[in-house]
């Protein structure tokens, strides 16, 4: 260390009019940094708290930490009739036409050469025409589809602002306030469970109709199920409709190579179904 | 002991104070209020889509008023069925009952949605042809449709194995019972994919009727099951809902 360091800092301070030497500014700005901490502190706080007071919009009673949901399908009790599209769309506010689903049935037709013919007319809300021929007809079925909220979701890594993301209680949900309308989403789900809203200009998809299981209902789908093919519950409590319905039945996921984790269960899946 | 800083450290410095002040005012002004809380997104948002209007109310809110429609559907086949499937979504009529009827579809296009002939449905679920079906009169004027039951009880095997059935009564089996073969677990009734009929596994079942030895039925076509064809099952070279041996 140097003994000319200390000499200056040994000194009186000089009169007023004398111009600030560098030592005397670098501490004046220290102590005006370490003045203005609070202040920061407060302009950061105060929005915070704002927000907490906005956030008070659920359910009373409501804890999203005690939930964690999903949903079963049963291939073998699906008729096919569309009414969980039809529901789905009028619960949802989702667009009428035939290129928006947050749900939607395919048909599957297997043919003894092997060849698979998927079909989803309109989604299957007005049900499905008769095949035009039963012959040569190995197996037909109806798969029921609709976001996986996987618990892995491809659709959230990708969203480059944070619009879109999975809740505490498993569902995963597109913020319309704060998605720019990018697509990557769309591109990114392997099932083909989200759309482009044409007039709000957000990515739409399945809620698992959050507003319904926070105040206690199931799911709008689950709820016009003529033939209870759909079952909503919890994934990892026993006692759920869901938690019982994946013990009886051996489940299979869709496309499980892919590592999305998906929550939605099928029971009695062709391996035909992709 | 103190060190003299280069003179362009404070500069720097100042540069820096100024540059991470404005960073932060610019964060906090810019990022939403709630962004972070959870996760990376905003939890207002949760609370937003919480909040939107259900329109399907439940069964259970139906139930509260049509106790007496409820326990008439729950004693029927359309027990599973709930009430919003055919009346359509009725929150609006649960929050004012006497402002909004809701709608009863009656017509014959609502009902072969689910019960018109599909060979895509599964098994057992009960399907009518709509154009050979009655086709002038109305479902309803046949079946009540918060307890329906069909006019006439299916044939137990027939109901749903109609081909087979109808094919075996021009055949010299029909006679048989479809249980002469089959064994029918009560489960496949209920579960019909579930729980499979079982089905004769060897030729000695054959044998008990068709063998030259056997004296079961009287006018049975006789073979010597030890000398014909004893390589293969009966059943690769005659099919036994319509045997054609005389």
């Amino acid at each position: 260390m140097r003994d000319e360091g200390r000499a200056p800092a040994a000194a009186p301070a000089p009169a007023a009019p004398e111009p600030l030497n560098r030592r005397q500014f670098v501490e004046a700005a220290l102590k005006a940094c370490g003045a203005a901490a609070p202040l920061l502190v407060a302009v950061i706080r105060i929005p915070a708290a704002g927000g907490q007071e906005a956030a008070g919009g659920v359910e009373a009673g409501y804890d999203p930490t005690g939930h964690y949901y999903g949903m079963g399908v049963d291939i073998e009790k699906c008729i096919g009739c569309g009414r969980c599209v039809a529901a789905c769309k009028a619960e949802n506010d989702v667009p009428a036409d035939a290129a928006h689903f947050n749900t939607w049935v395919e048909r599957y037709v297997i043919e003894d050469n092997g060849e698979v013919t998927v079909d989803s007319p309109n989604g299957g809300i007005d049900g499905f025409p008769p095949l035009e021929s039963e012959r040569g007809m190995l197996r037909s079925f109806f798969v029921p589809k609709l976001c996986n909220h996987c618990a892995n979701p491809p659709c959230v890594q990708v969203c480059p602002v944070g619009a879109t993301f999975a809740t505490r209680d498993g569902v995963v949900l597109v913020d319309e306030k704060y998605c720019i309308g990018c697509r990557y989403c769309i591109q990114a789900c392997p099932y083909g469970a989200r759309w482009f809203h044409p007039t709000k200009r957000v990515a739409g998809k399945c809620t698992l109709c959050y507003h319904r299981i926070t105040r206690g209902l199931v799911p709008a789908c689950v709820e016009v199920c003529p033939t209870g093919a759909r079952i909503f519950g919890e994934v990892e409590q026993r006692a759920t409709p869901l938690a019982r319905f994946m013990r009886m039945n051996d489940v299979q996921v869709l496309k499980p190579h892919l590592n999305t984790k998906p929550k939605v269960y099928y029971a009695n899946l062709d391996g035909e179904v992709r | 002991m103190t060190v003299k800083l280069p003179p362009q450290v404070p500069r720097l410095a100042a540069v820096f104070a100024v540059a991470i002040v404005a960073l932060v005012a610019a964060r906090a002004a810019l990022v939403p209020a709630t962004f972070g809380k959870y996760g990376h997104y905003r939890a207002a948002a949760v609370d937003s889509i919480a909040a939107r209007p259900v329109k399907y109310a439940g069964r259970q809110d139906c139930e509260e008023c049509h106790d007496d429609v409820a326990a008439q559907r729950l004693a029927g086949n359309h027990r599973g069925v709930g009430c919003e499937v055919c009346h359509g979504p009725q929150a609006a009529h649960v929050a004012a009952p006497s402002d909004v009827t809701p709608p009863a579809p009656r017509d014959r296009s609502f009902c072969v949605r689910c019960h018109a002939y599909n060979a895509s449905r599964p098994t057992g679920f009960p399907q009518i042809d709509p154009v050979t079906h009655n086709p002038l009169k109305a479902c309803i004027a046949c079946h009540d449709p918060h307890a329906p039951v069909p006019p006439r009880v299916p044939q137990e095997c027939s109901a749903c194995h109609g081909q087979i059935a109808r094919l075996k009564a021009l055949s010299h089996h029909v006679n048989l019972p479809c249980i002469t073969c089959h064994t029918v677990p009560q489960e496949h009734k209920v579960n019909p994919r579930a729980s499979r009929p079982t089905k004769p596994t060897d030729r000695a079942f054959c044998g008990q009727c068709h063998d030259k030895t056997a004296t079961r039925v009287a006018e049975a076509p006789r073979i010597d099951l030890a000398t014909h064809y004893q390589r293969y099952l009966c059943w690769q070279c005659h099919y036994p809902h319509y045997p054609e041996a005389k």
